[in-house]
């Protein structure tokens, strides 16, 4: 159920943003299913790196190739950001957005934005101006959005750093059903409690470099490189 | 994008409807009403639509000169007689005349009053430097009042600040006359038709000097093969003809005729 | 001040009555500053729009210049349409002078820098917003001019009603490629100038009040579709 297939490959990936080094030189063999967190302390690159495998960051050097073709890979993706980007329209019409870009019937599209939006809890707000819902239910809104196209892969940039632990839970609630029904999830956070709760793997980045990877449990239990000792331990990185 | 086409097309299409003339006449002949009563009365003898641009007389031979439109009426016979010669208008033909007056405030502290002629009423607004307004524009009253300054000895340029160029048409500076209770030289016509006249009265006229001659000149075909030469001599042959004789004689404001038809067959 | 009080009682009585001039001459303000309108529209709304999402070599010097544009002096465009459309001038042969069609070409050239400035600012805005989520959608280029485009359509009903405002009350550069003829090219800007010079102050007061109207109208509804923008509803 859960694939451990290859998903996606970075070799030497440099990613340098105003003459600095913000990630690489990096090299990983990405294997598909179930919880992948990217984890670190901030700065550590893990939104470059997001961004890098979803296909939207210019690489400075190095290559990064899928097991679809790269112009297509976007179409099976899809990504959730830190602060929900919603467009100036009801909950309604952001739900409808995605499914309206594919050209899918009408009928279609009622039916998935009905089921989401009693997912999420919003079906009484179907109307709402999405601006104007709570940082919880904008972000909720931004996961349905995403899911809705039934991609094989989400990325999400930590989603829950600003939300109450109610939403957060809701949150990983509709994570782990998504991921229950075949996709991919490769999130990452600083927040050690949601990674040990929901990771399968860890990346584990610092400064750029990815000083550690391997399954959750080992990980969690005897963590190899220093950064990532220090980082478990509840010490600041610098 | 739709709606802009169907609206350039209505303007083109009411354009083409009846025949129409462009003419430049001076803002002293507007002013005096004159025009609304013949402009319908042409339109319902001739036909013609006749487009009139109320410009002053400077730029009414510049209007002329560029063909921008087909016929010019203007009451400054040197610019005309050198309009012609230029060979910029095809002939000047007379139409009719009104005067001069000389407007000034009530109290009269130049004693305008008193002139016995036209010199002598802007010299004695001179030495007493009252405040004076001029056309200042090129046109035909302000060229007829340069004349006279002239003809009293006198250097407009050298003036003092009670002299005051506006730089407008008749009625705009019939207003700053108004508003600063001043003297100014005005055409009869204008003076009567205007409405605010405030403090200000009629001082001085009559004087033959102050004679005022207006003439209609076609724009030469052969410098401009453009204009429409056959509507600009049937609206002079309407001109000088005895219909044109009985309104332009009979156009009164208060009781007062204001124009003398003098046009020659 | 009797006579501006007497003015005003004639003016209303125009109004009321429904004067035939004060008619002709509204409609004609309003034909000309609307086809003026939809054609710098036309041209403004998708340049302003393809500014903000493009990039490329000159963009930042196109957008100094459609800004410093704005800047243009009415009177002055006036007089350079009137040079080009004389008879001694480059397209003199059209016959464009002292008609509504060159009152239309010299107002579009006011109007356009306007309209495509407010638009560029209002669509740089938005696109800074939608830019990560749009990319991450995979939105084909046509995609996302007519996302941006509906979404931000209040701020671009903005734009277009400032430029029209502009266009009602201009009055000098359609003085001079106008010519202000009666019933020809005769507008509300261009009679009250008349009537004031006439010292006829009922019918000036009587147009002044009509485009007073109308631009109390443009800017109420201004106010109103901002609101409603900011308060993220319609």
């Amino acid at each position: 159920m859960v694939s451990q297939d290859l998903y996606a490959q970075l070799h030497g990936v440099v990613v340098k943003r105003r003459g600095k080094a913000v990630l690489g030189p990096l090299d990983l063999d990405l294997l598909g299913g179930g919880f992948t967190i990217v984890l670190g302390p901030n700065g550590a690159g893990k939104t470059t790196l997001l961004k890098v495998l979803h296909g939207v960051d210019r690489l400075t050097s190095g290559s990064v190739s899928w097991t679809v073709p790269a112009k297509t890979v976007r179409q099976g993706q899809a990504y959730v950001f830190q602060r929900p980007i919603m467009l100036r329209r009801s909950v309604r019409a952001n739900l409808a957005y995605p499914l309206q870009l594919l050209g899918l019937p009408k009928a279609e599209i009622s039916a998935r934005v009905a089921h989401w939006a009693a997912r999420i809890g919003l079906s009484a707000e179907l109307d709402v101006p999405a601006p104007r819902l709570s940082g919880g239910e904008q972000q909720k809104l931004a996961l349905a959005r995403a899911l809705i196209r039934r991609p094989d892969t989400v990325f999400l940039d930590e989603p829950c750093s600003n939300l109450d632990g109610r939403s957060t839970r809701e949150i990983e609630e509709i994570l782990r059903d998504a991921s229950a029904a075949g996709a991919r999830i490769i999130m990452s956070t600083h927040d050690l409690g949601q990674a040990r709760r929901l990771a399968d793997r860890v990346l584990f980045l610092n400064k750029g470099q990815l000083e550690e990877q391997g399954p959750a449990d080992r990980f969690f239990a005897a963590p190899k490189s220093p950064g990532a000792i220090a980082f478990l331990n509840g010490d600041i990185i610098e | 994008m739709i709606r802009a086409i169907l609206i350039a097309l209505t303007i083109a299409g009411t354009a083409a409807s009846a025949e129409t003339l462009r003419l430049a006449a001076t803002t002293s002949f507007n002013n005096s009403g004159l025009s609304d009563v013949l402009l319908p009365a042409i339109a319902q003898d001739t036909g013609l639509d006749v487009q009139l641009l109320v410009v002053g007389t400077g730029q009414a031979i510049r209007l002329g000169q560029s063909g921008d439109v087909d016929a010019i009426l203007v009451h400054s016979k040197s610019a005309e007689l050198a309009f012609v010669a230029a060979g910029y208008g095809s002939h000047r033909r007379e139409i009719m005349y009104n005067d001069f007056v000389v407007i000034g405030p009530s109290g009269d502290p130049a004693q305008v009053r008193a002139a016995t002629s036209a010199i002598e009423a802007l010299q004695s607004i001179a030495s007493a430097q009252a405040t004076f307004v001029s056309r200042g524009d090129d046109s035909g009253t302000h060229r007829k009042e340069m004349a006279l300054w002239t003809a009293a000895d006198h250097e407009p340029a050298d003036f003092a600040a009670w002299y005051r160029e506006v730089g407008a048409g008749m009625g705009a500076s019939l207003n700053s006359a108004s508003a600063m209770n001043a003297y100014i030289l005005a055409d009869r016509a204008s003076w009567l038709n205007f409405g605010n006249k405030g403090d200000l009265s009629l001082l001085f006229a009559g004087d033959p000097a102050l004679f005022n001659q207006y003439s209609y000149l076609p724009v030469n075909p052969e410098r401009h093969a453009h204009v429409k030469a056959q509507a600009a001599q049937a609206l002079e042959n309407w001109l000088v003809s005895p219909r044109a004789e009985r309104i332009i004689n009979g156009y009164e404001i208060g009781g007062e005729a204001l124009f003398v038809f003098n046009a020659r067959p | 001040m009797s006579e501006i009080w007497a003015g005003m009682a004639e003016a209303f009585l125009l109004i009321w009555s429904l004067d035939a001039d004060l008619i002709d001459i509204t409609l004609r303000s309003l034909q000309v500053s609307l086809s003026a309108l939809v054609i710098a529209s036309a041209l403004a709304l998708p340049l302003g729009t393809w500014l903000a999402i493009r990039r490329f070599r000159h963009r930042r010097l196109v957008i100094a210049t459609m800004n410093a544009l704005m800047g243009l002096p009415p009177v002055v465009v006036g007089l350079i349409v009137y040079l080009f459309l004389s008879r001694t001038g480059p397209f003199g042969v059209l016959g464009l002078l002292f008609t509504p069609a060159a009152m239309i070409i010299a107002q579009v050239i006011i109007i356009t820098p306007l309209i495509a400035s407010i638009t560029h600012q209002a669509m740089r805005e938005l696109w800074s917003d939608y830019h990560d989520l749009l990319i991450s959608l995979n939105t084909t280029h046509g995609q996302r001019i007519a996302t941006l485009i509906w979404d931000g359509r209040r701020a671009l009903m903005t734009a277009a009603l400032a430029g029209f405002g502009r266009a009602i009350g201009e009055v000098g550069a359609i003085m001079i490629v106008g010519g202000n003829i009666d019933h020809v090219t005769r507008v509300l800007t261009t009679a009250i100038a008349l009537e004031t010079g006439k010292g006829d102050f009922a019918l000036a007061l009587g147009l002044g009040f009509v485009l007073i109207a109308l631009s109390l109208c443009v800017n109420l509804a201004i106010h109103t579709l901002s609101r409603t923008e900011r308060e993220g509803r319609w």
